[in-house]
This record gives C-alpha cells, structure tokens and sequence, in this order.
C-alpha cells in the first residue's frame, strides 16, 4: 500500500511539474470590474480574454466600456472613491498621472515575475514610473499601416505608394478615375494625431520625435510646420471620402470602413492593425485580397518606422481578484484568446505568431518587431489634457487643422496648449 | 393640596413654551434644513471658496479662473452659447406651448393631443440626443433632414448625369460660376475640339456608351468630343483606345456670350455646329449635365451645430410648455372670452386682448423654468455634438465637467465656471420665487 502510494504520488508530481502552468486560486463569490475604452467588435473580444479569467478561477468579472474619454470618466471614479480595480489605459501618459497621483497599486511584487519572464525591457519600462512597475501591457499595435482598396488602384492603374510624392500622386490619380481618394476619421481627433506622428517621425526623425514628446521643442519649430505641411497636401477638402462634414462626423470604425464598402468612398485610410477587424466584422471587403495594406509611406527618404500604439492594465484597488487578473493578463494565454479573434497584436513575447488567424496580423506584427525605427504614439505620451481629450489638444487642434490648413495658425494653438499642460 | 398636583403638561411661563415651540418646529424642520445646509449650502459654499485656488487647490488666486473664463476662447464661445440658448430657446418654448395649447383647447380629442406633445419629455436626454444626431447626420443616406432637403432641391434642380466630372489637365475647358465647362479658345469653321473629362468612373457611364473617336476635321463645321480622358498607361489630352465617349452632354455653340446653336452629344460623346466661315466661337457643355446631388445641409457644422440641438430641445420640452399653459387654459372664466365675443371680437382678437392677458402670470412660469433648465443644457450637448464640433457647440455645463473631470483636471477653473452658471439662474430663481408669493 505505502509502496502504491509513492507511486501515486510521484506521477502526481510528475505530472504537476509537466503541465507547470499557472494554478489559480478558486475566487468564486469575488468580483472584480475592469474599464476600458473598446466598444463593438473589440468589446467583445476583451470580454473574450476576461470569461476565460472566470472560467479559470471562479471570480465575476464585469467590463464597462467609458469610450474614448478614459481620463474623464476613471478621473470621476477615482474622485468619488469608486475606480474601476482594473482598467485598460490606452496612453501611458494617463498611466503616469494616475501613478503620480498615487491611485495605482504598485505590482513589482504581484506581477513582476511574469513581465520579466514574458515582456522586453522597453515594454517594462513603459509600464513603469521612477522604475516602480505600475501596468503590464496587454495589447500593441502597429499604427503606421496605410490601408487601401486593391480593386479601385488596379482599376485606375496605381500601385500602392512607398513614398509620400507616391502618395499624393496616387491619390490625384484616383480622383481623375472618380473615386474620392482620401477617407479620414474626422470624427475622432486621435486619427489625426496618428497621421501626424507617423509624418513627424519620418519627415523629422526619432531624435527630433523624442524631444517633441518631451516638449523640448516647441511645436512652433519648424519641423512640426513642415509636418502640417505635408498633411495639408493629402488632406484636400475635395479629396475627403463624404466631403469635409462628411469626415468630421465620420468616427473611427465609419472612416476605417469608407474604401470597403459595397459602394466604396475612398481608396485609401489610414490605420492601424486593428482597423482589420472593424474592416472584416463591419464590410464585405476580403482582408488580403481586396483590403490590403502597404506601410505607411516614407517622408524625404526616410526608412522603415514604425508608430506603435497599445493598451495597458492598471490596477487601482489592492485586492485578491484583481491582483490575480492583473497576472492573467500577463500571461500568453490571455493574450492568445484574442490574438485569435483578430484585429490584435501582442506585445507579450510569449505567443506564438501561429496563433494570429491571418497574414495581415502576422505582417504587421512582424513590422513592429523588425521596425528600424520604433516609437509609441506621441499623443498617448503626452499629459492627457494635450494629448487625450477630445476637444481640445492635440486631438481638438488637429481637427482644426483638418479645416483649415492654417499652419502658423494652428502650430501657435498647439504650442500655446502645450505650454499649459506641461507646467 | 390640589394646588400642588401640575394639572396640565404646557409650562407655565414664556420662555417654557417658546422653548417648546422651538423644539417642536426643529423636530419638523430640522432634518430639511440639515438636508439643505449639507447638500446645498455648504457645497455652494465651498465651490465659491474653491474657485479662488488655483488647479491644485493650494494657491490662492483670486479672481484669476474667472478671469480665465472671459479671456480663454473655449469658455468664451460657452458662456456666448449658453447666452444664445438663454435668448431664443425659451421664447420659442413659451410661445409654441401657447399656440398649441390654445389651438388643441377646442378639439374633442384635446388630451390625447396633448399627451403625443408631451410624450417626448418621457424620453431620456440620451435617447433624444441620439435620434437626432442620425436625424441630422450629413449624408442623406443616413439622415432624414438632409434626405427630405434632397428630395425637395432634386425636384427643381436635378442632379445632372456625371456630377464628379472635371476638366482634365490639357482640356481647354474652364469651370464656369454656376457649374458647366467653357471653352478657353475660340474655335471657328474646320477646327476640332478634344474636350477631356475626368472624375467619373467609367463604370458609371451610361449603357448607350461606344469608344471615343478624335473628331475628324470638316469644313463648314466645328466638329469635337466630350470624352473620359483617362486610362491607366493612356496620354492625357489624346484620345486613347480604351477611353470611353461621354453621351447625352448638351453642348452649346457660344457667339460672344448668345447661344446660337444647342447640340448634344452622341454614344461616342461626338457633337458638330455649322457654323459660317470666319466667324469666332466659344463651345459651352451646359451645367445641367455636371450639377451635383444636393449635398445637404451640414446640420452638425461649425455654423448650424447649436441650432439642431436647440430644435432637439424644443421637441423635447415644449410638451412641458403645453401641459403647463393648458392646465392654466383649463382655470380661464370662459365668460371673460364669451364677453369679448359677444361684443364683436373675432378669434384673434379674443386671443390677443383676453386669452394671453390673463395667462401671462403662467406664461412668465413657463418662461423663466425653461431659461433656468436651458442654463443646465449639457447631455443634448455632449450627445448630439460630434466630437470635432464639441468646441463650437460647448455650453457652460459641459465645460465644467470636462474642466473638472477631463485631462487637466482643474477643479479650480470648473468651480469658477460652476458660480457663473449659479450667478446666471440666481435672478429667473428668485423671480420664480417671487411670483409663486404673490399668487399664493
């Protein structure tokens, strides 16, 4: 019998040591609520990651969406003392304000074995304020792709641009077929901060990129009129897919779909890897075939770079359940869940590429990692009253500048902004 | 021995019964006022201290927020807004809430009437603000405003059958004020005319369409072709083989600036004039065939933004004018009209001289509640308006709360704001509370 026993219990060991994943504790009866700005289709697949976190211990999980104003509503929470525990900040700029507010829990201690075992250096300190790790960093993407219609450019004899004279080249060309070249998601101002950067960084340089984010420079100097510049070239008011008004009510998933519909509007958006999955739930457009995209042009000769974006987890209350879901999340096995609905890229280099269900996600994430130049999106780096509120800032004046064209105008609005926030 | 025995429970003396009297209006008043004080008085209080400091709450500084609000753009264009909101939406409330009233007075079916009008009050501002951004959308595909406009301005100005079309680059065509291409040249007996068009795809070109053809030269004529000058490999300005004609484009022969020969184009987009030898002419394609489909009225731009969500508001409230007014109909002595009647009034009349005289203290209710609610504007506002027309549309609420709560988080600035709109309602408040004494 003893003998047996042993036996017994070394296969049972054996077998732990085999299948040594994460055991999670049993949390039923606890629950934990999560915030974050995805609505629709990406709403959906987050949900996805979190039901997995309950079926695996037990606990409830509830996600509420605040849309594109995380500061606002998650600012009010924390004022009234009722934040979220758990919330998917989309700028790391958010990330440290609320840290230096001391609103978030620090998890070196909880989470920080798994960051060093699944994250590269730079993603740990993204998440980190004065080297205390505060986020763990669940979603990336690649926000310098440059979607087109692959039927409109055969039938008007284009091919897909490399360079920005290409560009607006082939965008004239398109109009002389009859297609409104250009759909922009005026509706939502934080599109047009990322057309921006991805030309600042390339008509700049990541030198000049960095000291822009720090406020270095002045958004006065003449690099960022130079950036303007080129944007009012490709931003003609009669080159915008439903014309001016048409563009400024146009959010981000009605612009990202304008060249993919049945009738399509545009021939090129510009995006990122996750319009692949508003394109694919929300037209009839085939990813790879008619929806494709190319890299988004280079500016004056620059090389490949690539503006990456992403969406890290916070956690605002020191509890059992949210500690442990702060963990999940820094698992691969969180990050597969979705990586196999689409339309995400994982920062987490634990997943295997494998995972991704097509080409274009697996390209794009191949581009994030094989970029020569790497940088996170400028306005989700900034303090959240310039850079990530809607109205006013980066994402206000950019609007404006949609209108307008008004370089000295605006880059004098910019800066005076700017000034304000940075103090 | 009697004497001794307190026969009755009340004190004896003043000061006894006042102190009772005082307890007992504290044990009925006492837990309003503690409700008022900690909720109403002490917060006014302390926004109107809070809005001296600065964002973080340690500096003092004056007046400055309140400086900020009438120096800053932002809160400029709300503090205009809320003063534009002030100014027509409660006229328009009171008086539409009359007329319908007063009209609805006489029909059998009046209440029902009225409770159709008053229906929309039910509805969350939520729900109301998003009907309408889809009824005030842009595109008449999506919005109902701007698709009934179409179907009106189609009816007198249809939309022509290439409305994208441009001249192309070598084309000697100019754009005309009014729409339509003219001719830059002047062209006279024997000469051709290679007018080329872009921006229109070749797939919607109508079924008739054949090749287009270079027009071969004939004396005696102007000979020319409207044709769609592109294709992918092709030489802008010359009629390559895969390009199509433009058919059914009136064509008009110009001499000076009288039309004196009217012509349309063929399947191949061929026209000719006979024209007299010597003679100059210039050749016009005529607006009608390029007129674009009405666009719509931009509802939600920079220009109309704050006027659709004032129409949403009024659809809204006005079913609170009409309920009001018509209950204050309903007390009116019909005697007082019959009177007028008798004596040679006509309806209007009666109207003017009796009718509105004696509803004028209930119309003032109406009134100065719709400027105190209009004041408060804010979930219309941040619904309706898109995010980019947020800036125009702002009113003095929402500017608060994205002051306060949003990136900057300058609570000193949001209560500044938070005691101007309390400035503002203070006097229709106490107007209110005036007339309520006099009538009671």
């Amino acid at each position: 019998m003893k003998s047996l026993f042993r036996v017994v219990l070394a296969a049972l060991l054996i077998g732990g040591a085999v299948s040594a994943q994460q055991s999670w504790p049993d949390l039923s009866g606890q629950s934990v609520r999560v915030a974050g700005v995805w609505s629709g289709d990406e709403q959906a697949a987050f949900t996805a990651v979190l039901n997995e976190f309950a079926t695996l211990t037990g606990a409830t999980v509830e996600f509420f969406s605040t849309g594109n104003d995380i500061a606002t509503v998650v600012g009010t929470q924390l004022e009234g003392g009722s934040p979220p525990d758990v919330a998917m900040l989309p700028q790391p700029g958010l990330l440290v304000e609320f840290a230096n507010r001391g609103a978030l829990v620090n998890i070196e201690d909880s989470v920080g074995d798994l960051v060093d075992a699944n994250y590269a250096q730079a993603w740990r300190d993204l998440g980190s304020v004065n080297g205390d790790l505060y986020g763990v960093w669940f979603k990336a993407a690649n926000k310098s792709l440059l979607w087109y219609n692959a039927d409109i450019l055969a039938a008007a004899g284009v091919e897909p641009p490399t360079t920005w004279d290409e560009f607006v080249e082939a965008a004239q060309t398109v109009f002389d077929f009859g297609v409104t070249p250009i759909s922009v998601a005026g509706g939502d101002g934080w599109t047009l901060t990322d057309w921006f950067e991805n030309v600042y960084l390339r008509s700049a340089g990541a030198d000049m990129y960095d000291q822009l984010t720090n406020h270095e420079i002045a958004w006065t100097d003449a690099s960022v009129k130079e950036a303007l510049g080129y944007l009012a070239q490709i931003w003609r008011h009669e080159w915008l897919a439903n014309g001016l008004q048409g563009t400024l009510e146009a959010g981000f998933p009605v612009g990202t779909v304008q060249p993919f519909l049945d009738n399509p509007t545009a021939a090129f958006v510009y995006g990122a890897d996750f319009s692949a999955g508003v394109i694919a739930s929300d037209t009839n457009a085939e990813l790879g075939t008619t929806a494709r995209f190319v890299a988004f042009p280079s500016v004056a000769g620059s090389g490949p770079a690539v503006v990456g974006g992403g969406d890290v987890a916070v956690q605002f209350t020191n509890n059992e359940a949210a500690t442990q879901l702060m963990r999940f999340l820094a698992t691969p096995e969180a990050a597969e869940v979705w990586a196999a609905l689409g339309g995400f890229t994982s920062p987490n280099q634990g997943v295997d590429v494998s995972v991704y269900p097509d080409e274009v996600l697996q390209q794009s994430a191949t581009a994030l990692q094989q970029a020569e130049v790497f940088r996170f999106d400028m306005s989700d780096l900034q303090p959240a009253a310039f850079g990530g509120t809607s109205g006013q800032g980066m994402w206000g004046l950019l609007v404006e500048f949609l209108q307008s064209h008004d370089v000295d105008g605006v880059a004098f609005q910019l800066e005076s902004e700017a000034s304000a926030a940075f103090q | 021995m009697a004497t001794a025995i307190q026969s009755n429970r009340a004190p004896r003396n003043k000061t006894g019964r006042a102190v009772v009297l005082f307890l007992k209006v504290s044990a009925f008043l006492g837990p309003a006022l503690i409700l008022l004080g900690a909720l109403l008085v002490y917060p006014i209080i302390f926004t109107g201290v809070r809005s001296t400091f600065d964002a973080s709450g340690n500096n003092f500084v004056g007046l400055a927020n309140y400086e900020q609000i009438f120096t800053q753009p932002r809160t400029l264009i709300a503090v205009r807004n809320n003063l534009i909101w002030v100014l027509v939406v409660p006229v328009i409330i009171t008086s539409l809430g009359l007329v319908f009233a007063v009209l609805s007075n006489r029909l059998p079916w009046r209440s029902a009437f009225r409770m159709a009008i008053f229906l929309p009050l039910v509805v969350s501002g939520l729900a109301a603000g998003v009907t309408f951004r889809f009824l005030f959308a842009a595109s008449p595909e999506v919005g109902t405003a701007n698709a009934m406009a179409r179907a009106l301005v189609h009816i007198f100005q249809p939309p022509g059958e290439y409305p994208t079309a441009r001249a192309s680059r070598e084309a000697p065509l100019e754009a005309l004020e009014g729409g339509g291409f003219r001719t830059t040249t002047t062209v006279t007996a024997g000469d051709t005319l290679h007018l080329g068009l872009v921006g229109v795809q070749a797939g919607n070109l109508p079924a008739e369409v054949a090749s287009a053809e270079s027009p071969v030269p004939a004396p005696g004529t102007v000979q020319g072709v409207v044709w769609l000058d592109f294709s992918p490999g092709g030489t802008v300005g010359q009629v390559d083989a895969a390009e199509m004609g433009m058919p059914d484009v009136p064509v008009q022969l110009l001499d000076g600036d009288k039309v004196v020969g009217r012509t349309v184009t063929d399947a191949a987009g061929r026209f000719s004039f006979d024209v007299q030898a010597g003679a100059q002419h210039r050749v016009q394609l005529a607006a009608s065939a390029f007129r674009a489909p009405f666009p719509g009225i931009a509802w939600l731009g920079p220009t109309f933004i704050t006027i659709s969500i004032m129409i949403g508001y009024i659809w809204m409230q006005t079913g609170f004018a009409v309920v009001i007014i018509g209950a204050g109909l309903s007390g009116l002595d019909p005697q007082l009209q019959e009177a007028a009647r008798t004596d040679g009034a006509n309806e209007l009349q009666v109207f003017r001289h009796v009718t509105v005289p004696v509803l004028m203290p209930i119309l003032m209710v109406v009134m100065v509640t719709t400027v105190i609610n209009v004041l408060k504007i804010f979930d219309l506002v941040f619904i309706i308006a898109p995010e980019s027309m947020q800036p125009h549309a702002n009113v003095l609420a929402l500017e608060m709360w994205r002051a306060s709560f949003g990136g900057a988080r300058d609570f000193g600035l949001g209560s500044a704001l938070a005691m101007l709109l309390l400035i503002m309602i203070i006097p229709a408040m106490l107007f209110n509370i005036r007339n309520f004494r006099r009538d009671g």
